[in-house]
């Protein structure tokens, strides 16, 4: 394990920006925090960097107590999410602090400071002053900054946030093809979900300063265990419903709150509720089925069509069933009309029952 | 999940935060609390014992009754003299453009920078009852006695505003400029008229500025000195009783009233401040319009402006002219006549080349850049201290707002009560320095100016950190630069034109001190100002006006210096 929190906690006045999170971090891995902003992981991830002093918990990095050593004696790379660039150096001595601050000979930091700007593919920048950068550049001199000082854990502070779209998912996949290369391990803070998907092989999703899940970015996607983190990656339809029997073998029987419908859907023995508790329900809006006939199928419920909201290559399709709201991606919108009476289903396979 | 057990734990010791804590709390100790607590036990004492005898005695003079409803009265009075000049100024100056605004502007606050006794003693000269423009007036209509003397209230008055009313026309101007103009425009998409708009929208959001214009020239209209000094007549204001009841060696007196007169100024301050608080409007976060200034088209209206800021920019200028002017004077050749007769660079050869006039200099400007410079480098250890107390949580809130408090006790407090609780502290052998005694020692003064500036520059520095980025140092910290490369490399590179600019401020302001020297000076260590004022008494009238004009000089280059500097940072 090269980096493990343990239960850190951080109370800024009142507010608990982060409570209790423990998590660890593979030699190797490319690590996504990923929350609503606010959600306490952009403390945490200063708390790694030593730029933030827990109240309660430990840090572990290469299984020694890191928790109170002061940033500079960490040896992580940062990159700030506004770059943080030294205004009043160029480039070459941007990159060269972090080297100078380990008094390097002048041709070894020459060396590290060419290789480092040409790895960001800025080669034969280092006399341009910072603010005569485009943003992209900056950001690409913040990451040169970051590993000319040979760090084993890279930081990351929504580093892409202040670039345009375009921009953004072009340095995406160098940043994320660049830290493989050189074998690092990287710790990456951000809001935006399909960025973490494209990046990271771990995530954890953070939540009013708990951790609520930790996993690979389709378990995430595909098996939320919780409301909010269901309802923080992508759309997703959530069912208020009461479990009906329990089950025998691998199913579980479920009635739904609004429409009064039955569900049933496969549920580990562990994760069933109590039957007088209402629990929430989720299934993508691309994994609910529309068909204008009964075909029989399971969970197969009668609905109507309200509206079909056209969005490119797919479309948003609403449909009400007795009183039950529920979102469809489709494909293709032929023969659905407004008003239409229809089936909605809701493949067992894709429902998932929510820890409350 | 490692369950290995932790290796070992590296604890850092905040020893350099220790360092900073206790020499900050050491200056305030010997500088500010002992000083100020001395002068407040002596005046609740007498013959070794605790009494309210002395306040009883002095309250019933009805002298001191007179000088303390004096002081207020005059400064309520400069308060609202000085608005209805700077607010106006401040509007036409600030919302409209037309020929010779730019003339106007560039000389409004030059009334700020001239030291209170040099202003003083030019518009002497200039308005004097034998000054320029009465000796004019006498010889233009033939008249046997001066028109009028510069004596009294009148003169009072019409000095503090001349001096003083920047403070509203700079604040109103920064103000009306800090205003977004897409709120006028709202209020007239709604109906509102112009007099509306100026009401309802553009005042309540003026006030904050209005407030801490008022606060600045109240406290510098209480601390005035050298104006009451030389031609207040019967007006005695408290800051003059102070200083004639030491002169009589009357010192528990004088202690009592500078007490009465600090009571007075931290009141105001407490007073203004508090409804400056309830009164301060959270600029909405939003990118709104920039205001255009709006060029006056019409042809009367525009000639009027204009000849409106040649006439103020001339009334800004004359003072100063007639002390240049007066400067190359030949002592004595000016008796009746409008103009000097004759001229001269005799004043100028004498001041430099005489060693006892031209030490006079040396010596203001060693105390002076002792001061500034011991100012700069404590400011540092302050601001470091406020700052990284916080990150540490080693000073918490409370005790961080006391140590802001305390650094800005003195300048809150005039002149004359920093002067008069120095020399009492330490006019003998005290609890903290032994048999030492400051007074009557060179280092008196340069204590004196450290006292009384170093806020300025405590207020440029931390104003300086405030705008560098956070992130900056972290990064720094990030790539594995200690404490004091961080410092070197990242922060001072950055935040140096704003602590040198405030440095160089709190210098000049130094270099023309006279409230506080004039109390404790040295005769071996004369500063420019006591020298000014003994030329005036022996009425060296063109000496004490080359002094004048060399200070100006001196303070204008260091000025400009500290405003390239200012340009330098943005």
């Amino acid at each position: 394990m090269l980096l493990s929190l343990k239960n850190l906690s951080r109370t800024f006045g009142t507010t608990r920006a982060v409570a209790d999170v423990s998590l660890d971090v593979n030699q190797g891995a490319f690590f996504g925090l990923l929350g609503p902003s606010g959600c306490g992981k952009t403390t945490t991830l200063r708390m790694i960097a030593g730029l933030e002093r827990p109240d309660a918990g430990t840090i572990l990095f290469q299984n020694e107590d890191i928790t109170n050593l002061p940033p500079e004696r960490r040896g992580f790379g940062m990159v700030f999410q506004n770059y943080a660039l030294f205004p009043h150096l160029n480039v070459f001595e941007n990159v060269a602090f972090g080297l100078r601050a380990r008094h390097k000979t002048k041709a070894e930091m020459n060396e590290r400071v060419n290789s480092a700007l040409e790895l960001v593919q800025l080669p034969g920048y280092g006399k341009r002053a910072v603010d005569e950068l485009s943003g992209g550049q900056q950001q690409r001199v913040a990451i040169a900054r970051a590993i000319a000082i040979e760090p084993v854990l890279l930081l990351f502070d929504e580093p892409l946030s202040n670039l345009d779209v375009s921009l953004r998912e072009e340095t995406r996949s160098e940043l994320r093809e660049l830290v493989t290369r050189l074998g690092l391990t990287a710790v990456y803070v951000t809001h935006d979900q399909e960025e973490a998907f494209a990046l990271c092989d771990r995530i954890s999703v953070m939540v009013g300063g708990r951790l609520m899940q930790t996993g690979r970015p389709r378990e995430l996607y595909e098996q939320p265990s919780e409301i909010s983190v269901a309802s923080f990656l992508g759309r997703n339809n959530l069912i208020k419903a009461m479990r009906l029997s329990s089950s025998k073998t691998s199913g579980g029987e479920f009635k739904t709150l609004d429409g009064g419908h039955t569900l049933r859907l496969p549920v580990k023995h562990e994760d069933l509720a109590p039957l007088n508790k209402p629990v929430y329900l989720a299934i993508r809006p691309e994994h609910v089925q529309l068909s204008t006939n009964n075909n029989g199928a399971q969970n197969s419920l009668p609905a109507n069509i309200r509206d079909i909201v056209f969005a490119g290559a797919t479309s948003m399709v609403r449909v009400d069933a007795n009183g039950l709201l529920l979102e469809a991606l489709v494909l293709r919108t032929d023969g659905l009309e407004i008003n239409q009476p229809c089936h909605v289903i809701l493949p067992p396979d894709h429902l998932t029952l929510l820890k409350n | 999940m490692t369950t290995d057990k932790p290796k070992k734990k590296i604890r850092v010791h905040p020893w350099r935060s220790v360092a900073l804590l206790i020499l900050t709390i050491a200056v305030l100790l010997y500088g500010v609390i002992y000083p100020n607590l001395s002068v407040v036990i002596t005046s609740f004492q007498r013959a070794g014992s605790w009494t309210l005898a002395n306040y009883r005695e002095i309250l019933s003079q009805r002298s001191v009754i007179e000088a303390i409803v004096s002081s207020l009265g005059l400064s309520v009075g400069t308060v609202l003299l000085c608005a209805i000049v700077g607010v106006p100024l401040a509007f036409l100056f600030e919302r409209f453009t037309f020929p010779g605004r730019r003339l106007f502007a560039a000389l409004a606050a030059l009334p700020l920078v001239l030291p209170p006794l040099v202003g003083t003693v030019a518009f002497i000269f200039l308005c004097g009852e034998s000054g320029i423009l009465a000796h004019g007036i006498q010889n233009l209509f033939g008249l046997a006695n001066p028109p009028w003397r510069l004596r009294g209230w009148p003169a009072l008055l019409l000095f503090h505003t001349y001096t003083m009313y920047p403070f509203f026309y700079v604040l109103t101007g920064a103000g009306l400029r800090r205003i977004d103009a897409s709120l006028a425009e709202a209020a007239r998409s709604l109906g509102a008229s112009g007099i509306t708009v100026l009401r309802r929208v553009l005042l309540p959001q003026l006030t904050p500025s209005l407030v801490a214009a008022a606060l600045l020239t109240f406290m510098t209209s209480m601390a005035s000195f050298s104006a009451p000094l030389l031609f207040g007549g019967d007006v005695r204001v408290l800051t003059l009783e102070i200083f004639t009841a030491r002169q009589r060696g009357d010192a528990v007196m004088a202690v009592t009233e500078t007490v009465i007169l600090a009571i007075i100024s931290l009141g105001a301050l407490i007073v203004f401040q508090r409804y400056e608080g309830t009164r301060r409007f959270a600029a909405a976060a939003l990118k709104g319009a920039p205001r255009r200034r709006v060029n006056i088209a019409s042809g009367t209206a525009r000639v009027i402006a204009t000849i409106a800021a040649v006439v103020f920019a001339l009334v800004l200028v004359l003072p100063v002219a007639t002390l240049f002017l007066v400067s190359f004077a030949q002592e004595g050749s000016w008796t009746t006549q409008t103009l000097p007769a004759a001229y001269t660079f005799a004043n100028y050869e004498r001041i430099f080349g005489d060693a006892y006039a031209a030490e006079v200099f040396f010596n203001s400007l060693t105390m002076s850049a002792i001061a500034a410079v011991a100012a700069l480098l404590w400011s540092f250890c302050v601001v470091t201290l406020l700052r990284r107390g916080k990150e540490r949580r080693l000073v918490d809130e409370g005790w961080r707002r006391l140590l802001s408090l305390l650094v800005l006790i003195p300048w809150a407090l005039p002149g004359t009560v920093v002067a008069v609780s120095v020399a009492e502290a330490y006019g003998g052998p005290s609890m903290l320095l032994g048999s030492f005694v400051l007074v009557g020692t060179f280092w008196i003064l340069p204590v004196v100016y450290f006292l009384r500036f170093m806020p300025l520059v405590v207020r440029a520095v931390q104003a300086s950190m405030e705008q560098l980025d956070p992130t900056l140092e972290e990064a720094a910290g990030s790539l594995g630069a200690r404490a004091w490369q961080r410092f070197t490399r990242v922060t001072l590179p950055l935040v140096w034109p704003g602590a040198i600019a405030g440095t160089l401020l709190a210098f000049v302001i130094a270099l023309g001190e006279y409230v506080a020297s004039v109390l404790v000076f040295v005769p071996s260590n004369r500063p420019i100002s006591i020298a000014i004022a003994s030329e005036l008494r022996d009425f060296n009238l063109g000496a004490a006006a080359a002094y004048g004009v060399d200070l100006i000089v001196i303070i204008s280059i260091s000025m400009m210096i500290a405003g390239r500097l200012e340009r330098l940072r943005s």
